[in-house]
């Protein structure tokens, strides 16, 4: 047998690992700030769902669901089964989960969208950002955690935090897009009526790629409630959780009734979110005439 | 700035530098990899395939300069590709020339900032696009009053402004309608009063008649020649449409492959075309249309005051050996026609009046030769030229008329006669 020839070795770990002391020691302050930024929208949403009473969390839900379907019947299957989720005892933790969610996807369009925006208008830009989402994507997503932990130790910043970088490349992506596909004809027009760059932004481009930026969102929410069950190893609350003490302990019945509530709620949001997004397609294509 | 400005005043030499509006001086455009590459070398100077083949530039604009004076109707024309939309766009600059300089009253807005170049396109141009260019999620009152909006003004005042223009373009009742529900010729009035809306000074359309039927582009024709009339506003105007042209502009400039071949006036391009392409191009128009009388009136055979003598009058027609003669008054006002046989039957008359054939059937320098020919029917003698103060300038003899339409038959036929 021919071993590897310990000669050739890079020690990558060590580097990374001389990086983020480097960083730790140097930006500790920095991280800090935004760690208190994080856990301050994640606790005003937690608590403010928390405090709503369930009949308003039901409501709430099947009105989304009528407004964004159009259809009564199905506002009230989608709070029927979030009367479901309420019923397996989990009405707490699903808000506790909601509230990472909503918090994740928040952050992520503050910062998605201008990065988008930004791609969209300048070449370098986009040739920085572009590999870097390609990487993303390829990369597994517990691979997240490490830094997170790494900055901001164990519990629900972390979470946010690992779910914020995994679940913005979609929306980046499709603003980025949305933009592009705005015809330069119209562009132009704009222009030359004297238009600069910041109205042609917000009276044209971003009007126009509003279907395009809508289907990111939805496709970033998604991704945000995938990464739940994976945050909740680095001590995040909620039904990622229950369903991994539930692996832990092998109970079965209760890993399935929490693995069924985290799906029943993705159902909810995705049909809610969708639905919104084609809305958005269908009153551009009505407008513009196909 | 002002010191640059009499340097260009002296250059102009006959014009008044106030009223050049937009100066266009040795402008290129070359779309491609390095233009300037193609600038700096020989190769310029040959054609546009050949700078195609050897380089993969597209050479849109060769050396372009022209001059458009202050409530002046400027015609652009050329066939398709003969770059006649990317030279509309460089005078916005929403197309960078690769060298040269674009005046505008007096400024190269080549060096404006955008700020500069921006406060320019909101308060002194309006474009209308070949292409329309309309905002697909906008309201047509919304299109039509972004101008305004961008000007700062008001909801409410610039919907008014909006209205108004939209009832001009005959689309009342459509302000709350999409683009998208719109037909192509509707939305083309939808550009035209996005344009028209915020009463620029300078007008760049680029076909902006293109999709209209031709009911509706007389029309628009008609308006955009009333508010041309009325307002001095100083055009520019793409069109393939010759007839539009020779009825809207004052000076027409002909390109092909990017070059400027000939500018002159409508009848200037059809009467003396520089050279076989400005020949072929203008053979289309109708030339009854677009001569005017001025171009073949003549000197008038004999020329009475009301006090001469009949005796006297015979005379001076028997000297001349004509068979009539126009009178005038101590003026030179235009009064009638006196024939020489009656003259005769009437000689012991007090002056040449009471032989006169009174005569309303006069034209302006300016009259078309399509409209004299009714004149010309009516009657056997020459039609008088008059100004507009009906003071006799010259003549148009019959024979003219018909020789006009003929010499241009023959050179059509390769016969040479000039
Ligand atoms: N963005 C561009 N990139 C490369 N080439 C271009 C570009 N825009 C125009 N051209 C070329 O420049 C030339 C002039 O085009 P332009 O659109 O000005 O023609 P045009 O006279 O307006 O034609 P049409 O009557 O069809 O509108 C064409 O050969 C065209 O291919
Ligand atoms: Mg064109």
């Amino acid at each position: 047998m021919l071993e590897f020839p310990s000669f050739i070795n890079i020690p990558l770990a060590e580097w990374v690992d001389a990086g983020m002391r480097w960083l730790l020691t140097n930006f500790s302050a920095f991280f800090d700030t935004v760690g208190e930024g994080i856990l301050g929208v994640l606790l005003n949403i937690e608590n403010f769902l928390l405090w709503l009473p369930w009949p308003a969390v039901l409501l709430i839900i099947g009105l989304l669901g009528w407004w964004t379907m159009r259809r009564w019947w199905a506002g009230l299957l989608m709070a029927g089964m979030m009367l479901i989720i309420g019923s397996f005892g989990y009405w707490d933790l699903s808000m506790m989960t909601l509230a990472i969610i909503i918090a994740s996807v928040i952050l992520s369009l503050v910062l998605g969208i201008p990065l988008g925006i930004a791609m969209a208008q300048n070449k370098f830009i986009e040739s920085v950002i572009r590999p870097v989402l390609d990487a993303m994507q390829t990369m597994p997503s517990f691979v997240y955690l490490i830094p997170a932990l790494m900055f901001f130790g164990l519990g629900k910043v972390p979470a946010v935090f690992a779910t914020i970088i995994y679940a913005m490349p979609p929306v980046i992506r499709l603003t980025n897009v949305g933009i592009r596909q705005v015809p330069e004809s119209v562009i132009e027009a704009a222009k030359a009526f004297g238009a600069n760059s910041r109205r042609i932004l917000f009276d044209v481009q971003l009007p126009l790629s509003m279907p395009s930026i809508m289907v990111g969102i939805n496709q970033t929410t998604m991704m945000a409630l995938a990464m739940v069950v994976i945050a909740s190893m680095i001590g995040a609350k909620g039904l990622g959780l229950e369903v991994l003490l539930a692996i832990n302990r092998i109970e079965v019945g209760r890993g399935f009734e929490a693995g069924l509530s985290i799906v029943l709620m993705a159902i909810i949001i995705d049909r809610i979110t969708s639905s919104m997004a084609a809305q958005q397609q269908n009153k551009l294509k009505s407008m513009v005439g196909s | 700035m002002s010191g640059n400005d009499s340097i260009n005043g002296n250059k102009v030499g006959q014009m008044r530098p106030e009223d050049i509006v937009v100066e266009v001086n040795n402008v290129w455009k070359i779309f491609g990899k390095d233009p300037q590459q193609v600038l700096n070398s020989d190769i310029k100077s040959s054609s546009k395939e050949e700078i195609l083949e050897k380089t993969g530039c597209v050479l849109a604009m060769k050396d372009i300069s022209f001059k458009v004076n202050r409530g002046e109707v400027f015609v652009i024309m050329g066939l398709s590709g003969s770059g006649k939309s990317t030279l509309i766009r460089c005078i916005l600059r929403l197309i960078e020339p690769t060298t040269g300089s674009i005046l505008i009253h007096g400024k190269d807005i080549c060096q404006f900032k955008r700020r500069q170049l921006d406060y320019l396109r909101t308060h002194t141009t309006a474009m209308v696009f070949q292409h329309f260019g309309l905002f697909p999620h906008r309201t047509v009152i919304d299109n039509v009053a972004y101008g305004l909006q961008i000007r700062g003004m008001s909801r409410k005042k610039r919907h008014a402004r909006a209205e108004e223009v939209i009832k001009k373009v005959g689309l009342k009742g459509w302000e709350k309608y999409y683009p998208g529900s719109l037909s192509g010729g509707m939305q083309q009035r939808v550009g035209i009063a996005r344009a028209l809306a915020t009463d620029p000074e300078i007008l760049l359309l680029d076909e902006p008649f293109g999709g209209l039927d031709p009911l509706i582009r007389r029309q628009m024709q008609d308006e955009l020649f009333d508010i041309q009339a009325e307002f001095k506003k100083t055009i520019l105007f793409v069109t393939h449409d010759l007839h539009g042209a020779t009825r809207l502009g004052n000076r027409i400039a002909l390109m092909r492959n990017g070059e400027i071949i000939q500018i002159g006036t409508p009848q200037e391009l059809i009467t003396e075309p520089k050279d076989e392409y400005v020949r072929r191009f203008v053979q289309d128009a109708i030339l009854a249309k677009v001569l005017t009388a001025s171009s073949i009136m003549s000197q008038p055979g004999v020329t009475l005051y009301e006090w001469h003598k009949p005796d006297q009058a015979l005379q001076m027609l028997a000297a001349k050996e004509a068979d009539h003669a126009f009178v005038v008054d101590r003026s030179g006002k235009f009064l009638g026609l006196l024939n020489a046989q009656n003259l005769s039957e009437q000689r012991r008359g007090q002056s040449v009046i009471g032989a006169m054939e009174k005569i309303t059937n006069t034209c302006t320098p300016e009259s078309s030769v399509e409209s004299l020919f009714p004149l010309a029917a009516a009657s056997k003698h020459p039609i008088p030229v008059v100004d507009e103060d009906g003071k006799l300038l010259e003549q148009v003899e019959t024979s003219a008329i018909f020789n006009s339409m003929i010499r241009r038959t023959e050179e059509e036929k390769g016969a040479g006669v000039s």
